[in-house]
């Protein structure tokens, strides 16, 4: 409030012009700020534009074939085929989401249900700050080191990379879901004699759950999109690789990073169906997640 | 006392443990990730010492291993990416807050969101094949930060949005009543109120921009050796070294880009940390007035 005294006090305001250089500044500030709304317009639309313009003409052209058959192992030849894409990055992302979310609930659990404000739980809070922090490549790198140099290129290690980039952004969303479910019902519990254990099992954990599926679906739109660390951990293949443990495998993310820096235009069209297809898979993830995020404020 | 709890006392303390257990998963990562990539860049700083920061060439066939034109190419479009997503997300975020109607304002968040979800490669791929084609800019660090800028958008325009909606409406209505613009009361009540927080969302904008790899690899140019000021030069950044050369580096190279990995994990992570303590200090002050 002082900085309003001041400025009050050292500009006392000219009200008698009509239009005076005040309203001008304000009018003229007012345009850019909404100009610069349309500026950040423009290249969501033109990105949207580009991808769904090149990948449909791609992928309706070879309407199923496009989804289903093999990628081409040389890339000059025209045609279809992203199917081991699809099938690998549903593959990598679907096991991170099986490591990443029991870990990260669980260990939101600890820091608010028990832990609260002891040291051990404020130095995870800290640290689960900093994990967000590390860059992809690095998290890529370390799976490397500690998982593919031993057990050799698998869907695994990727799924090893993308799990520890989401590990901290599901305890995050998690605590924040905890703090909202009202102490009262966990009170209620403790009076009928029910354990603390079995209170978050079957009361705090089901009250929290909407926020904990939106908040674990955004995490795996994140790392859907993921590329840097499948680089390292995933390999390359061209064929269809269902096994999760052995051999190298593919993601979307990768293909179209492989293919972008092609000179060929086959590949290039490729690249751009793949990128319609995770545009989409993402997109989907996030509407989800909203829903059940409407479905959290509707409650309250 | 009756222990009423009887035989699921254990259970109850197991559950307790598994809950600690996964809590401490975060720092067995953390503690790996930096054991490891520590450990194993000790040959190339064997090899180099410090002059690994300090040499301009970066020469893998003559074991000659300067980061300094990639620590360059970090700074310089992380700064590019700054000086374009700065300005547009501020006045976005104000025009978010202080001048759209609600039903302007809703899609606006949604676009945001969309925005943020949109995957990093695709972006990249953007940047190859249409703006740096069909645009003229060819692959250069301009081309690498205008990716960047359109990446942090709107990281620091949903962060400074909740900076600015806690400044307190008595402030503003305060600044209005006493006949202050709109612009003047923004400038009188909301940037004093929120500049902290708005400091800390730029820094986390711009540690996210440095630790980007794959939009930065396909547009950046992969130039070696460049340490230029000209915004159309091709050029290299550290996590786009990392992630084109690792495929056919031997023993030493590989460890010369693991030392990379290390300086920019120290980086990013001094670089957040700074940011978050300056967002919650900020939002500890704007909920105590």
């Amino acid at each position: 409030m002082t900085e309003l005294v001041e400025v009050a006090l050292a500009a006392p305001p000219d009200l008698s012009a009509k239009r005076s250089w005040r309203s001008v500044k304000n009018g003229l500030m007012t345009t850019l700020m909404v100009s610069s709304a349309v500026v950040v317009a423009l290249p969501l639309v033109a990105v949207v534009w580009a991808v769904l313009v090149r990948g449909l003409k791609v992928s309706v052209e070879n309407f199923p074939a496009f989804f289903v058959e093999e990628i081409p192992a040389i890339a000059r030849r025209a045609g279809p085929g992203m199917g081991p894409a699809i099938l690998g990055t549903l593959l990598v992302t679907g096991a991170a989401t099986c490591i990443a979310v029991p870990l990260g609930v669980m260990g939101a659990v600890y820091l608010h249900e028990y832990g609260r404000n002891n040291r051990f739980s404020r130095l995870v809070r800290f640290m689960a700050t900093v994990m967000t922090g590390v860059p992809s490549i690095v998290m890529g790198l370390f799976i490397y080191l500690m998982w593919t140099m031993r057990f050799g290129y698998s869907a695994f290690g990727g799924a090893l990379a993308l799990a520890c980039l989401m590990l901290p952004v599901v305890i995050g969303a998690t605590e924040q879901m905890l703090k909202l479910v009202p102490s009262h019902l966990r009170e209620a519990s403790y009076a009928l004699g029910i354990s603390k254990s079995r209170t978050i099992v079957h009361v705090v954990l089901p009250a929290a759950l909407p926020g904990i599926v939106s908040g674990s679906l955004l995490a795996v739109a994140r790392a859907a999109g993921e590329t840097a660390p499948l680089l390292f951990a995933v390999g390359a293949a061209n064929e269809y690789n269902p096994h999760l443990f052995e051999e190298a495998n593919t993601a979307l993310s990768v293909q179209i990073f492989g293919n972008a820096t092609s000179a060929f235009v086959a590949a290039q069209d490729r690249a751009w169906g793949a990128a319609l297809t995770l545009v989409f898979l993402t997109f989907l993830v996030t509407f989800v997640a909203r829903a059940f995020t409407a479905r959290v404020a509707r409650r309250r | 006392m009756l222990d009423l709890r009887g035989h699921r006392a254990y259970a109850d303390r197991a559950f307790r443990w598994t809950a600690a257990g996964a809590a401490a998963m975060v720092l067995l990562i953390l503690g790996l990730i930096a054991a490891t990539i520590t450990h194993r860049s000790v040959p190339v700083f064997r090899q180099m010492g410090s002059g690994f920061f300090t040499t301009t060439r970066w020469s893998p066939a003559d074991a000659l291993f300067g980061a300094l034109p990639f620590i360059w190419g970090t700074a310089f479009t992380a700064v590019i990416a700054l000086a374009l997503a700065v300005p547009i997300s501020l006045g976005m975020a104000l025009f978010m807050t202080q001048v759209a109607p609600p039903w302007v304002r809703k899609p606006m968040v949604y676009l945001m969101d969309l925005l943020a979800g949109v995957p990093s490669v695709v972006f990249g791929l953007w940047g190859v094949l249409v703006l740096s084609e069909h645009f003229g800019l060819g692959r250069s660090f301009l081309t690498a930060g205008i990716i960047l800028a359109i990446m942090i958008i709107p990281i620091i325009t949903s962060l400074s949005r909740e900076v600015i909606e806690t400044t307190p409406p008595g402030d503003k209505e305060g600044a209005l009543a006493l006949g202050a613009t709109r612009w003047e009361m923004i400038g009188a009540a909301v940037i004093p109120h929120s500049a902290g927080g708005l400091v800390g969302a730029v820094m986390l904008g711009l540690g996210r921009a440095m630790g980007e790899t794959i939009a930065a690899a396909l547009v950046i140019g992969s130039a070696l050796g460049q340490i230029t000021l000209h915004p159309f030069a091709a050029g290299n950044s550290m996590p786009a070294v990392i992630a084109n050369e690792w495929g056919e580096a031997d023993d030493l190279h590989k460890s010369a880009l693991i030392a990379l990995a290390v300086t920019l994990f120290v980086i990013t992570i001094l670089v957040n940390l700074a940011a978050t303590g300056i967002v919650q200090r900020s939002m500890k002050r704007g909920q105590g007035s």
